[in-house]
């Protein structure tokens, strides 16, 4: 694989978790269980998608087929995405929605910071803005896990759940394959193992003081970097794909 | 157009026009104030270029800003002018100029509470910002969401006077 290929295939993973987890927080938009938190969630998804189409367009200009964001993000089918699997999870309860939020946060402001110090300039630009958005979601989804986790023994006993549920979906954004290697050798990416540790050392802190167990090592699933998903993307696809699949070109 | 004395305005000039574009989210502050127009220049063709940066990466707001921009430029009778956009460095609240934080004191909002400066120390987590409400100055305040109507902004409650209001969050 040439540079500029494994730079596409990595700039869509960045997008791709980006944008597939704002479309799942704006499944909330009108029914989060409070006001505040419903307009969180928007604004946290709006954040997500502002990163979204920087990368997005990035990829689009690297690709160089004049596909550009918008055409990266409503045009392609599943099996051309590359978001981590952690992200297309289906909201279920409000603790699953922050679990997921709160492992995918922890993760990517540790990868944003890394990403600050890429040798290509313009990912370090957008890794530099995004960074401080994803530190606030971070302080964000910890509070929750901790209120929860130390709150009733209803709301702790959801919230151990969802964290045990969504484990098996973080040992994806540890895993390197030949496009982080050959990212990382140029200096652009960075090792995705290198993060675990710190990764792991900030969860269970949060965990501790909320009281709740951090699930046991165990088998992990992958395959979203690669485009291989879980059943849930399409059906999220179909929906947010679907104007422009219905109305080819169409615009506000 | 013959009536507009400035065809060809001083860098100078223009700032002061852009200090009076208001924010479209919150108009009683400018997008000067607000700290988002980076730089103005004029090009050796005679075009005026305009470097505003993002506040937030997902603020709808900011193509409506950069539009607002150029509109306030072409009604001084400026037809060449240039919008340009720098994501680095990334804006900070502590670019909100002096002015810009008495306006939005006087408007409800309480101004970002410190100054980010250096934003590597990010990792740890920290506990939410004391701030003073802005109706009564107590400091007995506490955080009621993160997030308020706009992504800029934190919902706070006024435990003396027990009013809600927003706090525009250090970034
Ligand atoms: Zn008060």
């Amino acid at each position: 694989m040439g540079r500029q290929d494994a730079l596409f295939e990595y700039l869509l993973r960045l997008g791709d978790s980006a944008l597939v987890l704002a479309q799942r927080l704006g499944e909330w938009t009108g029914k989060a269980p409070i006001i505040e938190e419903d307009l969180a969630t928007a604004n946290t998804a709006l954040d997500l998608i502002g990163q979204a189409r920087m990368w997005l367009a990035y990829a689009g200009e690297v690709e160089g087929k004049g596909r550009d964001e918008d055409r990266l993000a409503f045009l392609r089918d599943a099996s051309d995405f590359r978001n981590v699997l952690l992200v297309e999870q289906p909201n279920g309860n409000f603790a699953d929605t922050i679990a997921r939020q709160f492992y995918f946060d922890a993760w990517n402001v540790r990868a944003l910071d890394a990403l600050r110090g890429s040798t290509d300039a313009r990912v370090a630009d957008i890794a530099g803005k995004s960074l401080k958005e994803a530190r606030y979601h971070f302080e964000r989804s910890a509070d929750w896990v901790v209120r929860l986790g130390d709150g009733t023994d209803e709301s702790r006993a959801k919230m151990q759940a969802a964290i045990d549920d969504l484990w098996t979906y973080t040992g994806e954004l540890f895993a390197a394959d030949e496009v982080d290697r050959i990212l990382a050798e140029s200096g652009v990416g960075f090792d995705p193992g290198s993060l675990h540790a710190p990764w792991m050392d900030a969860v269970k802190q949060v965990l501790d003081e909320a009281t709740l167990v951090a699930p046991a090592a165990g088998y992990m699933q992958r395959g979203g970097k690669q485009g291989v998903h879980t059943e849930n993307l399409g059906y999220l696809l179909a929906e947010m794909q679907f104007l422009q699949r219905a109305y080819p070109g169409g615009q506000w | 157009m013959t009536e507009h004395a400035s065809i060809d305005p001083s860098v100078e000039e223009v700032w002061s026009w852009l200090a009076d574009v208001p924010d479209p989210e919150i108009p009683a502050v400018s997008v000067v104030d607000l700290g988002i127009v980076r730089d103005v220049r004029r090009e050796e063709s005679g075009a005026l270029v305009v470097t505003v940066t993002p506040t937030y990466s997902g603020c709808p707001a900011t193509e409506l800003i950069a539009a607002e921009i150029a509109r306030a430029i072409r009604a001084r009778g400026i037809e060449r002018v240039l919008l340009e956009t720098r994501l680095s460095p990334a804006w900070t609240t502590d670019w909100i100029t002096e002015r810009g934080r008495e306006k939005l004191s006087g408007y409800g909002i309480a101004p970002p509470g410190y100054k980010v400066v250096d934003a590597s120390a990010i990792l740890r987590r920290r506990a939410p910002d004391p701030v003073a409400c802005p109706r009564c100055g107590s400091r007995r305040t506490s955080l009621t969401s993160r997030f308020g109507s706009t992504p800029c902004k934190a919902l706070y409650r006024c435990d003396e006077c027990l009013e809600p209001f927003d706090y525009f969050k250090p970034h």
